[in-house]
């Protein structure tokens, strides 16, 4: 055994301690009345308090439950449509014209590439009263004042999960594409002898070649579930479609930045971390137990 | 299977060969789908690369035109002035100094720290390795949430400190296990001779392992650099003092603010007797579309870079 070795890393695993552990002992401010600027040592310990409050009034529980829901439809969208990526890569690998299969490829990987921000600059050119959306809709006739897209709060859920699929999807299939690279051609023969058509080698071979690989993900992805992110929700919010918008992270950064309310917001992430921790180990579990082998 | 089943892309991600087309007689329906394919395929395509292309071609027409969406297809009276223009922005310059400041910086750690990490997590006779891995590599699935996490930072006074960019992101788990799984790749035989001819552990990988692994090392380091370049929740939890802004804040600003952005460079050009036609007049939305062409253009250069990797 060498500790020289050990000793090499050691500044790096100091790097990682104080940045991914230390935070967790951030977790006692959900159990203190902590109000800045005053220290938390000055603080006065309320523990349970802010969990209780969490649900004390009808109204609490309302808006909770409201974030709740956002952040389950918004989650819940993406895992519904979490197999678009693998039918995009059969179908483009069902492309014959290398050429036009290359620019695809490469067109569609280009907006994972750009940050949220620039993906909302984006979206406001195109989409706000000014954008071209606005002005094209305009010119043939088809309105007289501007439709607000950015605005609108009945449909966010579904704004959002479009906005995401536009930026993931080609750079998802990658992993798929090089998946079907690696299936055995042979196993196409034998179709082809058969007499299988296009369809029903996709679906016989292709498809289940690639479940494997999508089972992994979705269980990743079922491990993650109120883990939506905030950058996203963040860019897109605004006071009309605040309400519907806000999942969990967006929710407990409005609580700490815009209110103030800390230890609240602690509390909060407390929770969805333990929960999040609890999926994770049970759908690891799961994975171990149905397919044999463990995804973490 | 077992490597198809893996989540760190392996070299299949960057080998893209495509496999060969099956051949089957086309039928009526079979060539139906094929144009349905096709169809889609080119117009997602086009959903992709056209809010680029228009906000490019818009900051290069005449102002008065795209302020009132008349640029749709093609430019029209192209002209240039709008970049000249935005770097008058105050902050504009020093917010791209930040930006690029940290992507190399933070770039050129990472990529050491993960080629290094990679590397030592193979030594087998490290004291308590897997320990340490699994130390690294659980952060990835867990984390405190950002309020603590934002805490931390304050008390280790990283607010509106430019480290708070850099420190962070230099022990970055899916790196090192991209670098390590290359590294597990080599044939140990290398190691061994070089550690019989008298090379220690550092020797081994400045001499040995750092050049055999400079492909997989390209690879971190592009998508490092893009990650510090895009990021932005950093700057929004931990920085207020507009000396440490990055590109990407300010883009955000612009966008909620950019109407008193137009006015002040307009004023500052109306001293200039060339200035004040309509056509190079800067509008809010001229304003906004450059800076986000600026913010766009360093990943469009590096964007073909990708292509290998595809």
């Amino acid at each position: 055994m060498s500790i020289r070795k050990f000793l090499y890393i050691l500044p790096f695993m100091i790097l990682l301690a104080t940045f991914a552990y230390y935070p967790l002992y951030g977790w006692v401010y959900a159990f203190f009345d902590y109000t800045p600027p005053i220290p938390l040592s000055k603080s006065p310990f309320v523990g349970l308090k802010w969990f209780h409050s969490l649900v004390e009034n009808q109204v609490k529980i309302d808006q909770l439950l409201q974030v709740i829901k956002n952040t389950f439809g918004m989650s819940g969208l993406l895992l519904l449509f979490s197999w678009l990526p693998m039918i995009f890569a059969i179908f483009l690998n069902e492309i014959k014209a290398v050429r036009f299969r290359k620019f695809v490829q490469t067109v569609t990987t280009l907006p994972n590439f750009i940050s949220w921000v620039l993906v909302y600059s984006l979206a406001f050119s195109m989409f706000s009263s000014e954008g071209i959306v606005n002005g094209l809709l305009k010119q043939w006739g088809f309105i007289d004042s501007p439709v607000l897209f950015l605005q609108d709060s009945d449909h966010v859920w579904l704004t959002m999960w479009m906005w995401a699929t536009w930026k993931t999807l080609g750079w998802s299939a990658i992993l798929y594409i090089a998946a079907i690279t690696g299936i055995d051609d042979s196993l196409y023969e034998a179709a082809r002898v058969d007499g299988a058509t296009r369809m029903q080698s996709i679906r016989h071979v292709t498809l289940p070649s690639l479940l494997p690989t999508y089972f992994v993900l979705l269980m990743l992805q079922l491990a993650s579930f109120l883990n939506n992110g905030l950058e996203q929700y963040f860019v897109f919010q605004n006071s009309f479609n605040k309400d519907t918008i806000q999942v969990l992270d967006l929710y407990v950064y409005n609580l700490a930045m815009g209110g103030g309310s800390y230890s609240v917001s602690v509390a909060i992430s407390m929770l969805k971390s333990l929960i999040s921790v609890v999926l994770l180990f049970s759908i690891n579990g799961l994975s171990k137990l149905v397919r044999g082998e463990s995804i973490v | 299977m077992s490597d198809k089943t893996s989540l760190v892309p392996s070299e299949n991600v960057r080998s893209g060969n495509p496999l060969q087309p099956v051949k089957v007689r086309a039928s009526t329906i079979d060539n139906m789908i094929s144009v349905l394919i096709y169809a889609l395929f080119a117009l997602f395509a086009l959903i992709c690369v056209y809010p680029f292309y228009s906000i490019l071609i818009n900051t290069i027409s005449a102002n008065d035109l795209s302020a009132r969406g008349d640029v749709i297809f093609f430019p029209q009276k192209i002209h240039f002035q709008n970049y000249f223009d935005v770097f008058k922005i105050p902050g504009l310059w020093h917010a791209a100094m930040i930006s690029l400041g940290r992507t190399l910086i933070g770039t050129t750690l990472t990529v050491g720290a993960s080629a290094f990490l990679g590397y030592m997590f193979t030594q087998e006779d490290m004291w308590r390795r897997r320990f340490w891995y699994r130390f690294t590599i659980i952060t990835m699935y867990f984390n405190a949430g950002i309020i603590p996490w934002y805490l931390t930072m304050r008390s280790l006074h990283l607010t509106n400190n430019f480290l708070a960019y850099i420190l962070p992101t230099i022990v970055a788990p899916f790196f090192i296990i991209l670098v390590k799984t290359f590294v597990e790749s080599t044939p140990k035989e290398l190691q061994q001779s070089a550690s019989i001819d008298g090379a220690g552990t550092m020797t081994i990988f400045f001499k040995i392992m750092l050049p055999i692994c400079k492909p997989i090392l390209a690879t971190v380091a592009i998508f490092s650099a893009v990650d510090q370049w895009n990021a932005f929740q950093d700057t929004l939890l931990l920085v207020t003092d507009s000396k440490l802004y990055s590109l990407q804040f300010i883009l955000y600003n612009y966008i909620n603010q950019a109407s008193s952005l137009s006015t002040m460079v307009n004023l500052q050009n109306a001293g200039s007797t060339a200035m004040a036609s309509l056509a190079t007049k800067q509008t809010t939305t001229s304003i906004r579309m450059t800076v986000t062409i600026i913010v766009v253009a360093p990943i469009l250069l590096i964007y073909p870079l990708f292509q290998r990797f595809l």
